[in-house]
């Protein structure tokens, strides 16, 4: 039954590719909204008002939750450390998967993935009206300019926060093409700093096996979240040192994924944590050391490799 | 909105595959991860009053000379020579510019009262164009104000009584130019400048000029020693018709030089898809590949041929200078690099390209596997400035289907050079001692002289054109080629471009960093 299922599958793959299909963009160029009121100048206003909220709610709590949870298994470490935070927060994650921004807001306690806006990169997810009208309205999905600094994106968010919302974000700018970390952007950090909202780092793994970027179905397996305690920008720090720290967070973080807390916090304190970006090496080599990573793991991380193989 | 620069693109998992030129046909090709594509930049946009321009130009010009008007006078021996049918490619539509540059220049004569006007073709020992290519060059005023008078020339390189012989340089070449043009009061030469090598001294050096003066620079030793031919200040094809031009500005014959650049714009609206960005190819424009691909696929070569050089150029003017021969070039050369030069860092081990259906010798014409060699070893590969894209000991991997075809009317030597010489050997250097005996054959000159055929020597100028390339490669792979033929170049043929890289890794190591030329449109490589 796979074998047919699997069949059916290469062959839609087949007819919806390039040149049949719209063709890819290269992730390296910066896309251009081919539209007048796309992609920044998109209007998100609509999404939040009573009855788009109303509906997201039930869509997100009867039909994306139960789906993320059978399909993705999310053990989640350090919920109870959102209880600590008065929202509007601004929630920073690492991004491996479409499928990241369903499983947060799955996991999230109901007083904040029901005020959340979700940061999204206005070249992909606004430069067509469907896709604009869709994403706005199933996540509450806001236009941000990833590649250069945008003043109106920045004063949207901030503008939202003021009001009660909070924000998740990427800061890697887009899902990472191998698996390690790629370098983080400033956004998340100048706009705390803007706002004085608090930032909370999270750190999830698994995604990529289950969705990869560029390629493969759809698959079940087990993925991990984890929540690290709400960060501040320290009086007088500006936002590049707090992004630097926000960042070292994360390596810590990913540090944790793959060992655990205790041995990931005393390499934090011997200032030994791994790097996040992995080895500046052959595509190859860093597929190699992170599977080896991998391997190395003791949790689920393991199993959700098995899974994808099986 | 202004035309984007070219840019080079890192192949990264997002990129759609890449479309490689391959004959009378394309293909997409999926390159390896972290192979770089070189993509022209966008077309500048065209004068808006074209003919205002050249009229500007004319009454303006560049360097110590007098307007044209001032130069010219009743009783006067005026010619115009203009570059022939290999330029420029594909050839444009209607009206060409050497029909707005003439009209200017014989409406300028015709107010001084200069009666004696005649036209040349400037073929060198290209082939000679047909009437409606000559039409369509000259448009239908010019043509039927001077062909039927027999005031519509095509320069003869093999008629003794039609040659002038002015001298010798100091390096010992033989100046021998068309008695016409060198014993006219003023010659106004015509050029359309499509990529850097055209224009200057060239124009009338080689234009007008026979075998007894091309042989000095057209030869391996002056092509090996031109890096590349494409930037005049490192080349030696260069340097020899400079002095040739110095030669005949010292002999007293006055030249005033027009030249024009072109923007990129290559192909027409149904075709446009061929001069996007892949991944900006709109539906249209992906329904146009696969249908039209899907058709060429079952069409008739010498029916897709047809399809292909029916095609007539959104080429339009993006600039014109007028004057004295080396200060208009400099202007035109700066004005050609700001539309195809595209910096590029360092070389690479393996150098692809996809060949087109076309080059300067086959337009309306079959391309042959001498032009094939040419247009990839000689002109693609030297699109460059500074060094070449590809590493010294590396590959080029061409695409195209090179067909053991030859056109018989204008190719007649190419076929006797690529049966009895390219048998014994394919060394640029070594060819040398046959190419007295093509160049004098008497069948030849015949044909050369009273059909459409190209000079007998013409061949080995092409293999001469490679030289450099041969020099300078380790290996040469081209894709989808008819095998015996490629082989006979002395090429080593692959089915699959995967094929051609694994290939290619056998010389160059595993893992070998790859650019791609996506051109055309053309573009040249500036390369640090």
């Amino acid at each position: 039954m796979s074998g047919v299922g699997g069949a059916v599958r290469r062959r839609l793959s087949a007819a919806t590719r390039f040149p049949f299909g719209a063709p890819t963009w290269p992730g390296a160029l910066p896309r251009q909204a081919p539209e007048r009121g796309l992609g920044v100048d998109y209007g998100t206003d609509w999404a939040r008002r009573y009855p788009a909220r109303l509906a997201r709610a039930m869509v997100v709590d009867n039909i994306t939750r139960p789906l993320a949870h059978a399909l993705a298994a999310p053990a989640v470490r350090g919920q109870e450390l959102l209880e600590l935070v008065e929202p509007p927060v601004i929630v920073v994650a690492n991004h491996a998967s479409h499928l990241d921004t369903p499983l947060l807001l799955s996991v999230l306690p109901r007083r904040l993935r029901h005020r959340m806006v979700v940061a999204a990169a206005a070249d992909h997810f606004f430069d067509r009206r469907w896709k604009a009208h869709l994403w706005a309205g199933a996540l509450n999905a806001i236009p941000i300019e990833r590649h250069r600094v945008n003043r109106r994106s920045a004063e949207v968010a901030g503008a939202l926060l003021g009001e009660g919302w909070s924000l998740l974000i990427y800061p890697e700018g887009g899902r990472t093409p191998d698996g390690w970390l790629k370098p983080f952007r400033g956004g998340a950090a100048y706009l705390s700093v803007r706002t004085g909202r608090p930032v909370v780092p999270v750190y999830v793994t698994g995604t990529r096996q289950l969705l990869p970027k560029g390629g493969g179905g759809l698959r079940r397996g087990r993925t991990t979240v984890t929540f690290s305690p709400a960060m501040s920008p320290d009086p007088g720090e500006d936002a590049r040192r707090f992004g630097a720290r926000i960042e070292a967070t994360m390596a810590t973080m990913a540090d944790e994924a793959s060992t655990d807390w205790w041995t990931a916090r005393r390499r934090a304190g011997t200032g030994s944590t791994p790097a996040v970006g992995g080895p500046e090496a052959a595509p190859w080599r860093r597929a190699w050391a992170l599977a080896q990573g991998s391997s190395d793991r003791h949790d689920e991380g393991r199993w959700a490799l098995r899974r994808r193989d099986s | 909105m202004s035309p984007r620069p070219g840019f080079v693109l890192e192949v990264d998992r997002s990129t759609p595959p890449t479309l490689f030129w391959h004959g009378e046909g394309y293909r997409l090709e999926r390159l390896p991860i972290g192979s770089r594509v070189l993509y022209a930049p966008e077309p500048h946009h065209a004068l808006e009053d074209p003919v205002g321009a050249i009229r500007r130009a004319l009454l303006e010009p560049l360097g110590d000379v007098a307007p044209l008007p001032d130069q010219l006078r009743p009783g006067m021996r005026l010619t115009i020579a203009f570059d022939d049918v290999s330029l420029p490619l594909p050839p444009m539509r209607r009206p060409d510019i050497r029909q707005l540059v003439i009209e200017q220049v014989l409406d300028m004569a015709a107010a001084a009262g200069v009666d004696d006007v005649v036209l040349i073709a400037a073929l060198a020992l290209h082939r000679r164009m047909t009437d409606d290519e000559l039409r369509h060059a000259l448009g239908d005023r010019v043509y039927d104000a001077f062909a039927p008078h027999g005031l519509l020339l095509q320069h003869d390189a093999e008629d003794p009584d039609n040659l002038v012989h002015l001298g010798v340089t100091d390096e010992g070449e033989d100046v021998e130019l068309n008695k016409r043009a060198a014993t006219s009061d003023l010659l106004v030469y015509v050029n359309i400048n499509l990529v850097a090598m055209d224009g200057g001294h060239k124009s009338v050096a080689t234009g007008l000029s026979s075998y007894r003066s091309l042989r000095h620079h057209h030869n391996a030793r002056t092509m090996q020693h031109s890096r590349s031919f494409m930037d005049q200040d490192h080349s030696e094809l260069h340097s020899s018709n400079w002095r040739m031009g110095r030669l005949i500005a010292a002999s007293d014959i006055k030249v005033f030089q027009i030249e024009t650049t072109l923007n990129t714009d290559t192909f027409p609206e149904q075709f446009r898809f061929l001069q996007r960005r892949e991944w900006e190819w709109s539906a249209k424009d992906r329904a146009t590949f696969m249908a039209s691909s899907a058709a060429l696929a079952r069409t008739p070569p010498r029916l897709a041929r047809g399809i292909f050089h029916s095609i007539r150029a959104p080429h339009r003017m993006t600039s014109v200078q007028a004057g004295e021969v080396e200060a208009v070039h400099a202007r035109t050369t700066a004005n050609v690099y700001a539309q195809q030069l595209l910096e590029v860092e360092g070389q690479s081990d393996v150098l692809t390209m996809g060949l087109p259906y076309i080059c300067p010798y086959n337009v309306h014409s079959i391309m042959n596997p001498i032009l094939v060699a040419c247009l990839g070893l000689g002109y693609f590969f030297n699109m460059y400035r500074g060094r070449p894209l590809v590493r010294q000991g590396g590959v080029i991997i061409m695409s195209h289907p090179t067909p053991w075809a030859f056109h018989a009317g204008h190719h007649p030597s190419y076929i006797d050079f690529f049966e009895q010489v390219l048998t014994e050997t394919t060394d640029p250097v070594e060819i040398g001692k046959y190419e007295e005996s093509f160049a004098t054959d008497p069948w030849y000159v015949h044909l050369y002289r009273t059909g459409h055929a190209y000079h007998g020597v013409h061949p080995f100028y092409m293999w001469y054109w490679c030289a450099h390339a041969l020099a300078h490669v380790g290996s040469v792979i081209v894709v989808g080629g008819d095998r015996a033929a490629v082989r006979r170049l002395g090429f080593t043929p692959a089915t699959t471009m995967a094929d051609a890289l694994e290939l290619a890794s056998d010389l160059v190591g595993p893992d070998p960093t790859i650019t791609h030329l996506h051109s055309p449109p053309l573009l040249m490589a500036d390369v640090q």
